[in-house]
Order: C-alpha cells, then structure tokens, then sequence
C-alpha cells in the first residue's frame, strides 16, 4: 500500500542568477514499512526533494514547489502550514547527515527529546520525561536518564546521531527521511548507526527514504532505489534488480567509479569524465549526455521519458538507448572494456520513440 | 614492491603528545598521544596507505613524516638523514623533496592568486626558473599533465570546480618534482563520479613520476584500490600492516577484521551474506587511551578468547579480557612467518575467522 | 586584571608626562607666575623628581591607601571627586543601556523576520541614520525640539534640558529629579547603540535560522513561534551579551560627549574639563576608573557567558 506518493514534482529556487531548477518533475511511490533509497551527487536534488516533501520547503521564501505529493491519503502540498506541522516529527520525521549541528547547543538532550513529543501530545512532562529515557535506550544509549541532563557538545558524534533517532522515532512516525544519516561518522559507528536504523524501522514498521550518495550503504539497507542526476530520476528499480542488471549509464558510471574491495584492485576505474551540470543552464535533452560516452545526436535533442527497461520488471530507466542495446554495453563493462572500445563496437542506434520533443521552458514570472 | 626495495623513509618509535593545558598559567594536565610509538617504512617507490578512524593520528603521522610537526620522540629517516630533529634551515633541502596534498579543495588554495601563480610558486620559493617565460611554461606544462586547460591558467580557484581544484593541488604538489607524495584524505571531499578522476590522476602520475606516495585515508576501499600496503592505525598505533590484497582476503587483527567488515559494499546479496562484526561502543578518547593493547576495550574476539582459554581474565564493562590484553602493549609481529604481514596481537585472527572478503572477478 | 591595570596606569602616566600640554605648576601659579613660586609649587607636588619616583609614589599610594592624589586644579581628593560624579555616569550608562536593549532587540527580531520586506528595510535605514548622526549634533537636535526650556514645539517639548540635572541628588534621593533629567540624554545615548543592536541581533538572527538545529526544531513540527524565539532568538541574542558588556565597560567610564552636551555632572564631564586644563591626577584617576570598569566588565561577560552557553561550562 503506497504510503507516500510524490508526482510530477518540482522544487524551483529563484536566484539572481535564474531559475535554479533543483528537483525537475520527480515520480516515485514509497509503501508502508519499505526502505526506499534515493542516490544521488551533490547537487543531484535528493535532498531538496524531501525537504520538500516534509513541507520544509515552505520556508525557503524563494523557493516554488509544485506537482502532487500525497502522504496517507493527505495532499501535502495543499495543506496548511498548521497541517504540515502537525505531521513533520509526528507522521513523518527526519534525521540529518551532521548531527551536531542539527541539536540546539544550549538545550539539554532531555529537553530536545521532550520538546519533540509535547509538540504533538498534550502529556505531562514527566510521562514525556520517561517516553524520552525509553527512547534513549532502545538506541543503545547507556544511562539514559543521567545522559538526558547533558548537552549535545558532551556527546559523541554516534551517540548524537543514535539522539537523533530516538527524536525522529518518539512519536511512532510512519515515514522516516534520512538525509546522508552516516555520511559525517566513522565506519565503524556508520555500521552501528544503519544497523540500528533497519532494526528500529522494522520495530516501529515505519518506511525509510534513505538519502545518500553512498551506493554500498543504499545496497545494504533498502529495497528500492531511485538514482536521480540534475534534480530527475534516471533510474528506479527494485535494490536487486538495480544492482544486478543496472540500466542508466549515469548509474554505470557510478558503479565504475568507486573501488570495490571484492573486486582485484587492478581493475581500472572508470570516472564520470566533466562535472554535474549547471541547475540554471540545464543541457538540452537528456541531462547527463554531455558526460555520457555512448551519447548520440539525438540525445541532446529529446527528453528522455522514464520507460520500463524490460516489460513487467518494474525497472524504470530514462534513456534513448534501446534495452538490447543497453544490454550489449552492459555486458562488454562486466568483462572489463574500456568505454571506448565499446563505443567502436557496438551499434548505439537511438529509439526516438523513448523520448519526447523538450517543452519548451516558459520563463516562471518571480 | 620488490623484496630488494629500499627504504625512502624509515620511522621508528614515533611519538607525538599534544599538551593540554588549564588554568590561568597554562599548566599541562594532560595530553593528547595523537601518535604513540609508530614504526614503519616506507619503500621507493611504493604506495603505502594509513587507514583508520578519526583520531587514530593517521594525519598527525603525516605531518609528522613531512614535519609539519615536530615530533615528540622518535626517529624519522629520510634517504638515510635523520631529520626528526633537524632545525628549519637543515630541513630546507628536504622539504623540496616531499610534497602534500591536502583533503580540502577549497580552503586550501588561495583565492586571491590565479592558477598558475599557486602551481608556480613553489618554482619562486626554491628558485627553479630561470625566467618568467620558463615558468608559465613548466606550469602549464603541468596543468596538462593533471588533466587542466592550460589556457586556464589566468584563472583564480572559485571559478573552478571542486575535482579540478583538487587538481591544482596535484600539479602544486607535484611541481617540484618531489621523491616523496603524502596526500591527506585527498578524495573524501569529492563526489563519487569526481573521486575516481583523482584516484586515477594520482595512479598515473605514480607510475609516471615513479613517485612514493603515503595515502591517508578513512575509506578502506579506496586505500585498497591506490596502495600496495596499508597500514591500519587505531588511537595512535599501528594494528597491522599487510599487502593490500592480503589485508582485504585475511585481516588478521580483530580491529581491522571490524573496519573491514563494517565498509558496506555495493552488492545486496553480498552485503547479506558476508560475516558482520559490528563494534560496539565509541573510539575510547586519546587523552586517556585504554592500557595494554589499545583495542581490548571493544574487542569482541578478547572475550571469545578469555571464555575459550580460562586463566587470568581481567573484567571489563563489555565482559573479561585475557590479563594479557588488558595489561601488556603487543608488539607489531610477523604472522605466520610472512615477512610483509605484521600484526599487533596476542591473538590474533585465523584467516577463516577473520571478516576477509574473497576477492573474485 | 591586576597586570593589566598596572600596565594602564603606566601607560597613561608616561603618556602624560613625556607629552605635556601646559605645565601644571605654570597653571597652578596664577597670573603672574614667579620662577620661584612655580619652583615651589613643583617641590610641592613632587613635580621636581624624575618620572619613575613620581611613579613609583603614585602607585604607592594608590596600593596602600586607595588614594589617587589631590586635583592640580583644585586640591579635591581625586577619588571623592570621581566617587561623586559617578552615580550620574552610571545611571545614565545603565539607562541607556535598558533604551537601547528594548528598542534594540525587537527591532533586530522583527528585521530578521520580515528580512527583505518594508519593516525591515525600513528598520534597516532608520538605522544607518542613527548610526550615522553624532551624538553632539543628535543632542543638540534633541534638546531644540523636545527640552522645556529650549524647545518651540506644542505638547512634546516638556522633557527637562541641558544642566537639568540635580547637582546632588542620585536616583535614591532624588529619583523624579533624576529620572527626568535623563530621559533625552539616554535616548540620545541609545540611538546609536539602538541602531548598532538592530543591526547586530538582525545579522545573528538571520544567519541562526539557516542552521540545521533550526531544520531540525521544524522537522519535530514545534510551532514556528517556539521556534524562531525559543531556539532561533537565544542563539542569536547571546552574543549581545559580549557587545554590551563591552560597551558598558566603556560607557561607565563616561559618556563624555552626551555628559557634555547635557552638562550632566558625570565621569565623562570631569574627564572632559580634566585634559583641557592638564589636571593629571584626575585624568590617571578617570582613566584607571575606565580601565577598571572595562576589565571587570569583561570579567563578568565570561562569567554570564557561562551561564547562557553550555558549551563554555566546565
């Protein structure tokens, strides 16, 4: 059952050098109790997206949010800020990639974690008091009730994070948005941090939008991932699915670029050649054939619509290239060529019907 | 790395305390031993990679090696000079000789100087050009080599993207033609698809320049992938040293068996199916590290051994440690009689038990 | 603190002495000033000995008996002619003070708020004007329109003037009297202050509401008001803590300009008359009273800062 269903989703900022298109017409479906990823460079929109779908968006006075979102049969974007507050850190919840600065460094823990639920239920503060201790100690918080009289700066870096969990979790919340929840940790306290995730998600049967741009972290915790590239998804598909049979050459590219340690270290990397493109000045058509190798005339010219790669296998990829195509590179990469070579060999014949004639962009009046 | 290999640098018993200081006249209480007795080499021409977590003292190691710092005790030997102790006149000669890269693109390039004065400089500083024309020749020369327009060469650094800033740094560190390359996490402050570029700059140039290079990092995967030995540094030892691929097949210290299985790889059914030790607990803090084997205090495989063994057993918060764990500092030992294998301690792992991830492909 | 104020008194007594403006016992000789009369009165006041033993007498002095000397000009006791004038001073600093905080503050808050809108922009510019005007002229402007005795305008022009202040009352003895006399000259003094506190309080405002503790008190879903004022305005306003302790310190050492204009009899006005008839002893009695206030100040600024941020607790 879809629990959360964003469509056609736009997040634009108006700056004084243009339009930053930040999110650029975003589909995606999260069901109850899954783990969804959404992986992506900086830049890509991941972020903003669910910034945008808590409603945080609101509060950027430059930024324009359109398309649908629905939460629970309720129409986020239409609701009244007094609405979305009462869902964000109740219904929905968030924890932030730098727990640090993401806890007030005056306030206590306790009063942080207290404030979280009196916001939403009318309790005494005792009873909030020990809701917040019960919390700190389904997260491995030793003496929680002494460790609530402390300050996030006595903290370290793991134990504010499993905090951050404990708020995001206190009010029984039915959507958690991490946003690059380890990226600031050791490895070591990142396994502890995402094993701790997956345990309580499914303790508290609550959906995880898992924000990173951490293939090997998406690949152990979720069960659909979305790849997005200058604010779109180029690719979505089941975690399995994505990693056995990858579709994208954005998420080729990806692939190829970070070392693995189950692979021999001589194999080459292969990086993305160029650099993320510019929100403002997006290429024409599709946004990644200035970096792609196996890029034709035809992909700057139409839209790349996002197409099922194969009939019934529920994997969604926005590209020109037909699937046997696609299937013929992908196979030349997994025994080691070089782009270059199967540039030379393979015949990269588009199918235009993939795709469509760009609309044009009106000019958004500020 | 060929058996007959010299040593570019030697360092043994490296020491270094940053003091802590209280109170209005500045009293020691404390100190930090950011690096507590390392010893390694370092061979020509070799990549050697210094893994661990934050505060391990892998950085402090470096600037210690290019000394940046001066080092509390201690030997360094570079080509032979002793120059842990070397005043700043002596170091002069040396310092051309070793080159750093550091990890962030942005703040470490001046933004007021255009490219090609900050790859030039350090021509200016040990008066390698002739003439003004000689010098914009030889940087642009470099900024080639590093994958820059050369036409760029007027250019300042903000108009630069992160992962050709960091190339700028490359071709700074890389003018001089130094024997010696330390770069400081020079990739974790990249995106992925920017990373690789630099992680194959910096394969390239080693094999053309013939370059040593030390490569400090957090991420196992991508020391693994640059280096042909790593070394893994927790609270200001070294655990163990071991070929990269030997280290990756069959981490024999408990510590580096956890760092290794905790990298999450970007395979689901591997990431299902592989051995998983998760630590527990926090890096226990530098200023007051743990006696013995700086490990014993989240070492799962201590209380295996201290349930397994009997005998003296010392109790701790997370169960009993062998006395010998608790007590006594292990020394970094060959293991199994391999010469390029060395492990600090008592008991280590087995291959089959250790979390060592079969390499295929 | 002790270090410091030595090093103060020094200072300011080798500044005066190697740059005379008149010699005091000149001043002191009246009009027809004999050689011999001006030897004697420099005997008298030691004026005859080298720098360090006139130095070294002074600080004896002050250390053993708190004594800061005798006035050039009238032969008052330094220390009760400044103990005397400084209950004026401080009123008039902490009345100020309590101006500037209460027009200061909101006007930062509601700028912050309404960041590129009317009141802000409006806030913002009345602001550069009150920066920009100085008090002497701001004083004067004052007094013309609103004093009682100076003023021409209907109903407003009520306020107390220049010299309206009780020549020996303190706000216990005298608080109407007081309180009157200073209404216009802690406006005058606040403005500016006012205007600089605006500015400050909007700055911290606007830059603590980007930071991610602030993402994270809206992602609990507190209500925006909790928000911006429980979690956005007490990080912001406690900087103030370290401006005002700052500009108390030096306030008490005498608002010279306003004391002047409003010829209140404070530190500043005796500070004021003190350098333009080269009366050293008051002049190093004001100036160590200055450097006093200043470091004690700062002391208690670290004190509260304590207090109001937990990070600094140890």
């Amino acid at each position: 059952m879809a629990l959360l269903e964003v469509e056609d989703l736009h997040v634009h900022f108006h700056t004084d050098d243009g339009i930053v298109r930040a999110v650029d017409g975003v589909s995606y479906t999260v069901d109850k109790g899954q783990a969804f990823g959404i992986v992506g460079e900086s830049g890509s929109g991941k972020s903003v997206s669910s910034l945008a779908v808590m409603g945080l968006a609101r509060f950027s006075s430059n930024a324009h949010v359109t398309g649908r979102v629905t939460f629970n049969c309720i129409d986020l974007l239409g609701a009244t800020d007094d609405e979305m507050r009462q869902l964000r850190g109740s219904e929905m919840a968030l924890i932030f990639q730098d727990p640090l600065s993401s806890l007030h460094p005056f306030y206590r823990i306790g009063d942080q974690l207290v404030e979280a639920i009196t916001a939403h239920r009318d309790v005494p503060k005792a009873v909030a008091k020990n809701r917040a201790a019960e919390m700190l100690e389904l997260v491995g918080i030793p003496e929680p009730r002494k460790r609530m009289e402390g300050y996030p700066h006595e903290f370290s870096g793991g134990m504010r994070q499993r905090v951050m969990i404990a708020m995001a979790l206190i009010n029984d919340p039915k959507l958690i948005i991490a946003d690059e929840p380890t990226t600031a940790l050791d490895v070591t306290v990142q396994a502890q941090i995402l094993d701790l995730l997956t345990r309580l998600q499914k303790e508290f049967d609550a959906a995880v939008i898992m924000i990173t741009h951490d293939l090997g972290v998406v690949a152990q915790i979720t069960d659909q991932i979305a790849v997005m590239y200058a604010g779109r998804i180029v690719e979505h598909a089941s975690t399995e699915e994505l990693f056995a049979r990858p579709e994208h050459p954005y998420t080729w590219g990806l692939l190829g670029s970070i070392p693995r340690l189950d692979q021999p270290s001589d194999q080459e990397l292969v990086p993305i050649p160029g650099r993320p493109p510019s929100l403002i000045n997006r290429p024409s058509g599709c946004s990644f054939h200035p970096r792609c190798f196996y890029a034709q005339d035809e992909c700057a010219a139409l839209d790349p619509g996002l197409n099922e790669a194969r009939p019934n296998a529920r994997h969604e990829v926005a590209c020109l290239l037909p699937t046997s195509v696609r299937a013929e590179v992908r196979s030349r990469l997994d025994v080691g060529d070089v782009p270059d070579d199967i540039v030379a060999g393979v015949d990269l014949t588009v199918d235009p019907s993939l795709g469509h004639r760009p609309e044009p962009q009106a000019e958004e009046v500020v | 790395m060929g058996t007959g290999a010299t040593p570019l640098v030697e360092i043994r018993d490296l020491v270094k305390r940053f003091p802590i200081t209280a109170g209005l006249r500045n009293r020691e209480v404390g100190a930090v031993h950011a690096v507590d007795g390392v010893s390694f080499d370092v061979m020509q021409g070799e990549t050697i990679g210094l893994v661990g977590e934050s505060g391990c003292g892998k950085s402090t190691t470096a600037r210690l090696i290019l000394r940046l710092l001066e080092p509390t005790s201690g030997s360094i030997r570079f080509d032979g000079h002793e120059i842990a102790d070397m005043d700043a006149p002596s170091l002069a000669p040396f310092r051309r000789q070793m080159q750093m890269i550091f990890q962030d693109p942005y703040s470490s390039l001046n933004p007021r100087k255009t490219v090609g004065a900050i790859i030039g400089e350090p021509f200016e500083i040990h008066r390698l050009a002739a003439t003004e024309a000689d010098r914009k020749g030889r940087v642009q020369d470099l900024m080639d080599l590093v994958g820059l327009n050369p036409e760029h060469y007027n250019r300042y650094p903000h108009e630069f993207s992160g992962g050709q800033r960091q190339r700028i740094g490359v071709a700074r560190a890389i003018a001089v033609k130094p024997r010696l390359l330390v770069a400081d996490e020079p990739v974790s402050a990249l995106d992925v698809s920017i990373q690789a570029q630099i992680i194959n700059l910096l394969s390239d140039l080693k094999r053309e320049l013939g370059l040593t290079l030390v490569f400090i990092a957090h991420d196992l995967s991508v020391v693994r992938h640059v280096c042909d030995r790593i070394a893994v540094m927790y609270l200001g030892k070294i655990m163990e040293i071991a070929e990269s691929d030997d280290l990756v097949e069959g981490p024999r210290h408990p510590y580096s068996s956890a760092l290794l299985s905790a990298i999450p790889v970007p395979d689901p059914v591997l990431a299902r199916t592989r051995t998983r030790q998760v630590l527990v607990g926090d890096v226990p803090s530098p200023t007051n590290p743990p006696s013995g084997c700086r490990f014993h205090t989240r070492c799962a495989h201590a209380r295996d051994v201290a349930v397994s063994q009997g005998g003296e057993v010392i109790e701790g918060e997370l169960g009993g440690v062998p006395e010998l764990c608790s007590n006594d500092i292990p020394p970094l030992e060959e293991i199994d009689g391999q010469a390029d294998h060395t492990c600090a301690c008592w008991f280590p792992l087995t291959r089959e038990a250790s979390a060592g991830l079969e390499i295929t492909g | 603190m002790v270090v410091s104020l030595i090093v103060i008194s020094f200072l300011t007594f080798v500044i005066f002495y190697t740059l005379p403006a008149a010699d005091p016992a000149l001043l002191r000789a009246g009009k027809q000033p004999t050689p011999e009369l001006v030897a004697s009165i420099k005997e008298s006041l030691g004026l005859d000995k080298p720098w360090y033993v006139q130095y070294g007498t002074y600080m004896k002095d002050l250390v053993l008996h708190f004594d800061f000397g005798y006035s050039y000009q009238n032969n008052i006791s330094v220390r009760e002619q400044v103990f005397s004038r400084l209950p004026a001073t401080i009123t008039l600093a902490l009345g100020g003070a309590l101006v500037w905080l209460l027009v200061g503050i909101p006007v930062g808050i509601i700028s912050a708020l309404k960041r590129g809108r009317w009141q802000d922009r409006m806030a913002m510019g009345t602001a550069l004007v009150a920066i920009s005007a100085p008090v002497f002229f701001l004083g004067l402007v004052v007094l013309y329109l609103f004093s009682d005795n100076l003023g021409k305008l209907p109903f407003v022009s009520i306020f107390p003037g220049q010299g309206s202040y009780p020549v020996s009352g303190t706000i216990f003895s005298d608080p109407v009297g007081v309180i009157s006399a200073l209404i216009l000259p802690c406006f005058v003094l606040a403005a500016s202050f006012a205007a600089i506190y605006a500015r400050f309080v909007r700055a911290n405002l606007v830059e603590t509401m980007s930071e991610d503790y602030i993402r994270t008190a809206r992602a609990k879903g507190l209500p925006e008001r909790t928000v911006v004022f429980k979690h956005g305005v007490r990080s912001a306003i406690t900087p103030v803590v370290t401006l005002l302790g700052l500009d108390l310190g030096v306030l008490l050492s005498g608002a010279i300009l306003t004391e002047t204009v409003f010829n209140i009899p404070g530190v500043g006005r005796l500070a004021y008359d003190a350098v333009q008839k080269s009366d050293m002893p008051t002049v190093q009695g004001t100036v160590l009273l200055g450097a006093f206030f200043i470091i004690l100040m700062n002391l208690i600024v670290d004190i509260v800062y304590g207090f109001v941020d937990p990070r600094v607790r140890r």
